[in-house]
């Protein structure tokens, strides 16, 4: 364990930097006071390229491996996907991701 | 605008946050017992949680911090790990640039991975007030804010005491999926998606340290959906 004041300063540093990381571009473009046009059709994507990042792998990686077919997170993530199809309602698709992953997870 | 409107509007943030919540919870429960477990006062936990304000960083930073790693490899690694937010900064700046500057800055404190995802797709829409957007936006921030802090604070006194049998933390991926299949409503953000997810996921196979695959995925996934919307535009082979 180190030093008190040092595990401070990570902390100071590390919430300024994250501070700086989150205001980064609402910084840089409130200062020209404009977004390049060629630049906001590139950030069209964004959301797309982010959500698909932060989904997938958290269903079908786990522990630097692909999980199986098997796999309740791989069940109950297809079976919310296939959800996101019959309807937009956040609470059904939670429901049945949830509900599947526990049973699979039930009859593992 | 009338108090009832600001009200539903916020209302509406803090309600489709809820199943978010399902899943930070347990997060915030953890960041807090990990840090008394490592050898951090509860000030300093408490404080990571306050001013990083960031789970996946926070984690890392405790872990370091227990190691007796150098202050200097504990903060590089957790930036590391919130680089991902540059993207998240980008996205949103082009909509709340005319906004006065003190809301600004409390938009970027409370921005994480959940309040730019659920909010990223009304941003996008022109039929939407900017009140509109920020208070929605608020009322999903801020209240990620508050569980974070009171589950931090409760993970501190008492430990995390949710049984891990219940994986509660597999709700925020099926938010993130909820929300992805509403954003690919054209061919190239498809391709945005489909690549993100692939380098995502193949990264995450490779490397487990420092979170980068998300960053490194999303990148590459933007940068296939531009190309390919560049491509189909020019007249090209598709």
């Amino acid at each position: 364990m180190i030093e008190q004041e040092m595990v401070w300063s990570a902390i100071g540093l590390i919430a300024v930097g994250t501070f700086a990381i989150r205001g980064s571009f609402i910084g840089l473009f409130s200062l020209i006071d404009a977004v390049p046009a060629r630049i906001e059709l590139v950030l069209g994507f964004v959301p797309a390229a982010v959500l698909a990042a932060l989904a997938i792998p958290s269903i079908m990686v786990a522990d630097g491996s692909f999980v199986g077919v098997t796999d309740p997170r791989l069940i109950g993530g297809a079976a919310a996907a296939v959800t996101t199809i019959i309807t937009d309602n956040m609470f059904a698709i939670i429901t049945v991701g949830m509900g599947v992953l526990w049973i699979a997870t039930a009859l593992g | 605008m009338g108090a009832t409107a600001v009200v539903a509007d916020v209302r509406q943030g803090v309600r489709d946050v809820s199943p978010i919540l399902v899943g930070i919870a347990p997060f915030g429960l953890i960041a807090g017992a990990a840090g008394i477990e490592a050898g951090l006062s509860a000030a300093q936990t408490m404080g990571l949680s306050v001013f990083v304000f960031a789970g996946a960083s926070q984690l890392a930073a405790i872990e370091l911090i227990g190691q007796d790693a150098g202050v200097g490899l504990i903060v590089i690694t957790a930036l590391i790990i919130n680089a991902r937010m540059l993207m998240y900064s980008a996205s949103i700046a082009p909509h709340i640039l005319g906004y006065r500057n003190q809301l600004k800055l409390l938009m970027t404190y409370v921005l994480t991975d959940q309040a730019y995802a659920l909010s990223i797709p009304r941003f996008q829409r022109t039929d939407l007030s900017d009140a509109h957007k920020t208070r929605y936006y608020l009322g999903a921030a801020l209240t990620l804010w508050v569980v974070w802090q009171v589950t931090t604070a409760i993970g501190i006194v008492v430990g995390a005491a949710v049984p891990p049998a219940l994986q509660l933390d597999f709700a925020i991926p099926l938010v993130f999926l909820a929300l992805l299949s509403k954003s690919i409503d054209t061919s190239g953000r498809q391709v945005a998606a489909i690549v993100g997810a692939i380098v995502a996921v193949l990264w995450a196979l490779l490397d487990l340290r420092y979170n980068l695959g998300l960053l490194v995925g999303a990148t590459v996934g933007v940068l296939a959906g531009t190309v390919w919307d560049a491509v189909g535009s020019d007249g090209g082979w598709r």
